[in-house]
């Protein structure tokens, strides 16, 4: 009924009411007012966005345990990448650290050997091997009142007393020091402080001896001070530098590709929230900021719990030793450049890598809608970065390293195409998984479950196999070069170590003291025979020559019929018997002619080891010596000259006679060779016993090779780890359909095996795409590096096998889950 | 329903009788509970005296005065009125299920059995008007799914009832 | 109500998650072709009474009854095995794998017993025919109407042609139109082919379209037809 109250409205007016009423509030608002200034409508100031971020913050901590378990993945997930960052970061420092340690203490002499004085200190270096670990020693007298010292002591030890490493001292107090403890005889008279050592498990000792003992130690020098300015002197090899580099590269990419996937940990939950905040209201842009802050809080968070984890393994690393080396906790700093780009760069990517996630998809107030026929991949920018990287490193082909100027640039152009062609190789893969699933389909139902659900999510299948691509790309590359490095890297010795084990050069002032040298080896325990030559010169004593410089000398070699079977061919050999051995006819020049059966020959030389004409020693070389061939002894060494059996020549008329022993070990006495160095501390304290192996490896090579195995594995179990929870994730968003599933009777293994198929379909195509990329940066390395191509088959076997043992892995570790969400609970709605 | 905007409104097609009106009144809405004459009467003499209605002319013959009423222009507003104005909804209250449970609760009867006893019978007559709507045509569709959501309606408050019937148990004794 | 002649039968159920007993002696019965609607309130038990029925969830204590056999005594891939072949089930949401299209899906209980893809299709293709969904066969769930996924769904459930069709709220989310129309051609198709229908529903206008009512309230069930 139209009142009077109405009577404002036109009679005929029917529609009175609330739209009257809102007319009317319209009316009174003319003249409109005019649009704030300071709140301009378009572009939201930084105000905003900082308000938007910190709420997205606050949802990461208050949005209920669904959040709070995806804001600790992902800050797990970060943290671990972020570890590895640190821990990468850190290596400038430590090897910057470590290097200027092992200058510090460097006993080399550079330049003039000063003259001995007061300011000077007589050394020796005296190394030695402990069964598997290297003791690095030094044997030192001051040669006046005020010698330098080495760093980490306060003074010079006084005779007859040492000081050791703090793991060298442990290891002497230990049971397992005990046999050692007879080779130092000296008095322990301090501890070595960290300032005198490389690393914390370093082994060294500084020994004071009397001068006199250094009458028995072959090399020796004086030093008025400790240090060298710069022993870095002898560059990588250039092919090492490429692996460094590659190296990093393949160890990183992956790191930061998890980092990328722990910032979509859970994000489909996320997803689901972020439209109920458009349901009250919250704009499209707005939403993206409350995700990126979300994962901005993740990072950041990770950040933390990355720093914190580094701290921790930091204190566990430091003091470790791993593959003979071992840092101090303090030298484990990050360089300070790239532990700011670490702080910026991880967030920043979270960020970007959430918005870059929700530009694929709609987030309406109402539910979640993914965009229902995706964008096609398009080949042509994915194929483009491989073959820039290509184009990278084709021209560096068989120049790498060649010309010193370019080194740097050269350096930085392979790893920019090492890592183009790496990034592009996992580029390829998602458009690779998207166009081989869509041809599958027909099938077993396993099969056919797997395929449809690949075809509809690519994308995250691709996501998380493509830090495993990486990966296993770069192993085989870098697989290849170190086929190819190794043999370049390990020498032949042309040493036997069937025919003797051990070898000691001795140096003694005569006969007497060397047949007593050599019966203090051959007392030692585990010691089957000693092998005893000792050599000398001889000089031509009918020489017109009047400089005693130009008088032409040979090598006299005495040593028992066994000795020289091992130095020529011999046939027969009885004591007293002589030889003239001679070796390539280029060696035996006519200066050497002079020693011929029947020939006499001058055995006195001088302090200096100049022959003295005037002061002659004759000596005959029997006219029965017969001619014979020279043989490579076990040290690989050929010798020639006069070889003399004791009967033939007596050593004590020997001037500055040089002993060698060649020890034969019994192989059934353990630590023989321990007893052996233990024995020559007795005839000089240098130790002067070396090892006969077939073969030597670069140690630096032994310790980037070892680096990269590590990187590498913890890089594959950081990705296997990211790829459970992605399965989990997965599992976990369709429990209700997994009980549908079940209560219509499916089978525990149909499902098994469709998770199996999820996983291994990507990851075969990821390593078939893998072992090509692969394949082809490892060609290019080896040209880079001017090698022959190789294809080292049983690593590409077993890199693929790692891969593949990572899916199994994966796939093993997600059915119990699996298999306790197949349970009917999941149909409960009530 | 009001009897007296029911009348004005058949007279707004022509001035009647009074019995006609009642005849009219009958066939169309009355089907199971015709009017009185008397209703009829006292309603017209309420209208006349508001002045809805006119005596249009009055019949003499053997028995009852017969009265023509006609509408007047204030009879045609009212009834706009009141087609205009929506009915306030009623709510449904005084039962006679309602009386039956409380009458139960209170001799100390099961009103839960009493309960499922009636929802059976509305499921039965559910169950029929079903069966019928599956047969017949769109019209008989939509006067079974009328009845159906009507039925429906008692039923949710079967339900309701019987998952209060503590409370209500607890507030008839005390 | 006499169990004589039944298909399924259960008797003094008890289950209860935690404290809470959802079911607390329980009886029921079903004959083949019948369609027998459980009734009541959210939590009284319904969908564990029907859990317990078709051998997803085995009694505390009770027995079910299948065709002479105990399901509590049956090991959990013959129960599988039961379910695959002998009952079919419609869910309320959630049911259909949504990276299949609508013709797998509902293939997809033949192919699990075994049958030839190119048969599993033709049959499912026959049955999403008469369910009026034959048009969505290529669809996936994700882009077809909820009534149209619902009666994928019913269609999934008959396509083994089971012995007893287990439906949980298989109207809850749909509106009354579609809901009668999934109803009506779920009741149909099972009275033609003398499948027993156990209906969980609250909706008394869904139950209208059962033979007779069976009433849960605090985990006890009531047959109506007694009461009557």
């Amino acid at each position: 009924m139209s009142g009077p109250d109405d009577g404002h409205a036109g009679p005929d007016d029917g529609h009175t009411g609330t739209s009257g009423r809102t007319g009317q509030a319209t009316l009174t608002a003319v003249p409109p007012r005019p649009p704030a200034p300071e709140e301009p409508p378009q572009r939201p100031g930084i105000t905003r966005w900082a308000a938007d971020l910190a709420m997205g913050g606050r949802f990461a901590v208050t949005g209920g345990r669904e959040s709070w378990a995806r804001t600790i993945m992902t800050a797990v997930g970060v943290g671990l990448g972020v570890t590895l960052l640190l821990f990468a970061a850190s290596v400038p420092t430590m090897d910057s650290a470590r290097t200027e340690r092992s200058n510090a203490i460097a006993a080399f002499g550079f330049g003039e050997e000063p003259e001995p004085g007061p300011g000077t200190v007589h050394v020796a270096q005296a190394n030695t091997d402990f069964r598997d670990m290297d003791i690095s020693g030094v044997v030192l007298a001051p040669d006046g009142s005020r010698p330098p010292h080495p760093p980490g002591i306060s003074g010079v030890p006084a005779a007859g007393e040492m000081y050791v490493s703090p793991a060298l001292k442990k290891l002497l107090d230990s049971d397992e020091g005990k046999l050692l403890r007879d080779r130092f005889p000296y008095r322990v008279a301090g501890v070595i402080g960290d300032s005198g050592l490389s690393g914390p498990t370093e082994l060294r000792y500084y020994a004071g001896i009397t001068p006199k003992q250094f009458d028995s130690v072959p090399s020796s020098y004086h030093l008025d001070s400790w240090g060298a300015q710069d022993t870095s002197g002898d560059e990588l090899d250039p092919a090492l530098v490429l692996l460094v580099v590659i190296g990093c590269v393949v160890l990183l990419l992956p790191v930061l590709i998890f980092i990328a996937t722990a910032a979509r940990f859970g994000g489909e939950r996320r997803d689901r929230r972020l439209a109920a905040l458009r349901l009250v209201g919250a704009d499209i842009h707005m939403t993206r900021r409350i995700a990126a802050g979300e994962s901005l809080f993740g990072s950041v968070l990770g950040l933390a719990v990355g720093a914190t984890l580094f701290l921790l393994l930091r204190e566990a690393v430091g003091g470790a030793s791993m593959m003979g080396l071992s840092f101090f906790t303090s030298d484990i700093t990050p360089s300070f450049p790239l532990a700011l780009a670490i702080v910026v760069t991880v967030p920043a990517s979270a960020v970007a890598v959430t918005l870059i996630a929700l530009r694929a998809i709609a987030i309406e107030p109402l539910g979640v809608v993914r965009n229902a026929t995706p964008k096609r991949r398009r080949l042509w920018w994915r194929l483009l970065l491989p073959l820039l990287g290509i184009g990278l490193l084709a021209p560096l082909a068989g120049g790498f390293g060649v010309g010193s100027s370019g080194g740097d640039f050269q350096s930085y152009q392979a790893a920019a195409g090492a890592a183009l062609l790496l990034i592009g190789t996992t580029a390829l893969l998602p458009w690779l998984v998207e166009s081989v699933v869509e041809r599958f389909g027909k099938g077993p139902v396993p099969w056919l479950l797997a395929t449809r659900r690949l075809q509809l999510s690519s994308g995250t299948a691709a996501r998380a196999v493509s830090g495993i691509t990486v990966a296993v790309a770069g192993a085989i590359a870098l697989q290849m070069l170190f086929g190819s490095v190794e043999g370049q890297s390990t020498e032949e010795t042309n040493q036997d170590p069937n025919r003797a084990q051990l070898m000691m050069n001795i140096k003694v002032d005569n006969g007497a003291q060397a047949r007593d040298a050599f019966d203090r080896l051959g007392a030692a325990k585990g010691v089957r025979s000693v092998l005893e030559i000792t050599e000398g010169s001889i000089s031509d004593a009918h020489s017109k020559a009047k400089d005693p410089a130009d008088i032409p000398t040979n090598s006299l070699t005495v040593a028992g019929c066994p000795a020289l079977r091992e130095l020529a061919h011999i046939t027969s050999c009885r004591d007293g018997d002589a030889f003239i051995v001679t070796r390539d006819p280029e060696y035996t020049g006519p200066d050497n002619a002079f020693a011929k059966p029947g020939a006499q020959v001058n055995v006195a030389f001088d302090d200096e080891g100049m022959p003295t004409p005037g002061k002659q020693k004759l000596w005959t070389v029997p006219r029965s010596a017969k001619k014979v061939e020279s043989r490579e002894d076990p040290n690989g060494a050929l010798h020639s000259g006069i070889f003399a059996t004791p009967g033939a020549f007596d050593i004590s008329d020997l001037a500055n006679p040089q002993a060698v022993a060649m020890l034969r070990l019994d192989p059934k006495v353990p630590d023989a060779d321990e007893y052996v160095r233990n024995a020559s501390v007795t005839i000089t304290p240098t130790l002067d016993v070396t090892q006969i192996t077939s073969s030597s490896q670069s140690s630096e090579f032994q310790t980037i090779r070892n680096v990269l195995f590590i990187g590498a594995t913890s890089t594959l179990l950081l990705i296997g780890a990211s790829m459970i929870v992605t399965t989990l994730e997965q599992l976990r968003d369709r429990k209700r359909l997994l009980s549908v599933l079940v209560a219509f009777g499916t089978r525990r293994s149909t499902l098994s095996w469709s998770i199996l198929w999820q996983t291994a379909v990507p990851v075969v195509l990821g390593l078939a795409l893998s072992i090509a990329g692969g394949l082809a940066l490892g060609v290019l390395l080896l040209k880079m590096v001017g090698e022959g191509i190789a294809v080292d088959w049983a690593g590409l076997a077993a890199m693929t096998g790692i891969g593949a043992g990572v899916i199994l892995v994966v796939t093993l570790a997600s059915l119990p889950p699996l298999w306790r969400m197949m349970r009917p609970e999941g149909l409960r709605t009530e | 329903m009001s009897i007296g905007h029911t009348l004005l409104g058949l007279l707004e097609g022509g001035p009647r009788h009074g019995y006609d009106l009642k005849r009219a009144f009958d066939e169309r809405f009355g089907h199971d509970r015709p009017l009185h004459y008397g209703q009829v009467y006292s309603t017209m003499s309420r209208l006349l005296k508001n002045g809805l209605v006119e005596v249009d002319g009055i019949e003499h013959g053997g028995g009852p005065e017969r009265k023509r009423y006609a509408i007047t222009d204030a009879g045609i507003t009212d009834v706009e009125g009141w087609l205009t104005e929506p009915e306030k909804p009623e709510p449904y209250l005084q039962s006679v299920l309602y009386t039956k449970v409380v009458i139960a609760l209170l001799t100390g009867r099961d009103a839960a059995d009493l309960l499922d006893v009636q929802r059976a019978e509305h499921l039965r007559l559910m169950r029929e008007l079903t069966q019928r709507k599956r047969g017949g045509d769109l019209s008989d569709q939509l006067i079974c799914d009328h009845a159906l959501f009507h039925l429906e309606a008692d039923l949710r408050w079967l339900e309701l009832t019987a998952a209060r019937l503590g409370q209500l148990a607890k507030a008839v004794r005390s | 109500m006499t169990p004589a002649g039944s298909l399924l039968m259960a008797d003094d159920l008890h289950k209860s998650y935690g404290p809470t007993p959802a079911l607390d002696g329980a009886e029921f019965s079903i004959h083949p072709g019948e369609v027998v609607a459980v009734m009541g309130p959210s939590g009284s038990g319904k969908s564990t009474l029907l859990h317990c029925l078709a051998g997803i969830v085995r009694p505390d204590s009770g027995s079910v009854h299948y065709g002479g056999r105990e399901l509590s005594t049956m090991s959990d891939s013959e129960r599988s095995s039961l379910r695959r072949g002998e009952f079919g089930f419609v869910f309320q949401f959630g049911q259909l794998v949504p990276e299949l299209t609508c013709g797998e899906n509902v293939a997809l209980p033949l192919r699990l017993n075994g049958v030839k893809r190119k048969e599993a299709e033709a049959r499912s293709l026959s049955w999403m025919e008469r369910l009026e969904v034959a048009d969505v066969a290529h669809k996936r769930p994700g882009e077809v109407s909820g009534g149209q996924g619902q009666r994928v769904a019913v269609a999934r459930s008959l396509v083994t042609g089971p012995r007893v069709l287990f439906a949980d709220e298989p109207t809850g989310a749909l509106d009354s139109l579609n809901g009668e129309r999934v109803m009506e051609l779920l009741t149909e198709a099972a009275r033609e082919t003398r499948t027993a229908v156990v209906l969980v529903t609250h909706e008394a206008r869904v139950a209208a379209y059962s033979d007779r009512e069976v009433v849960v309230r605090d985990g006890k069930a009531r047959d109506m037809a007694g009461a009557r």
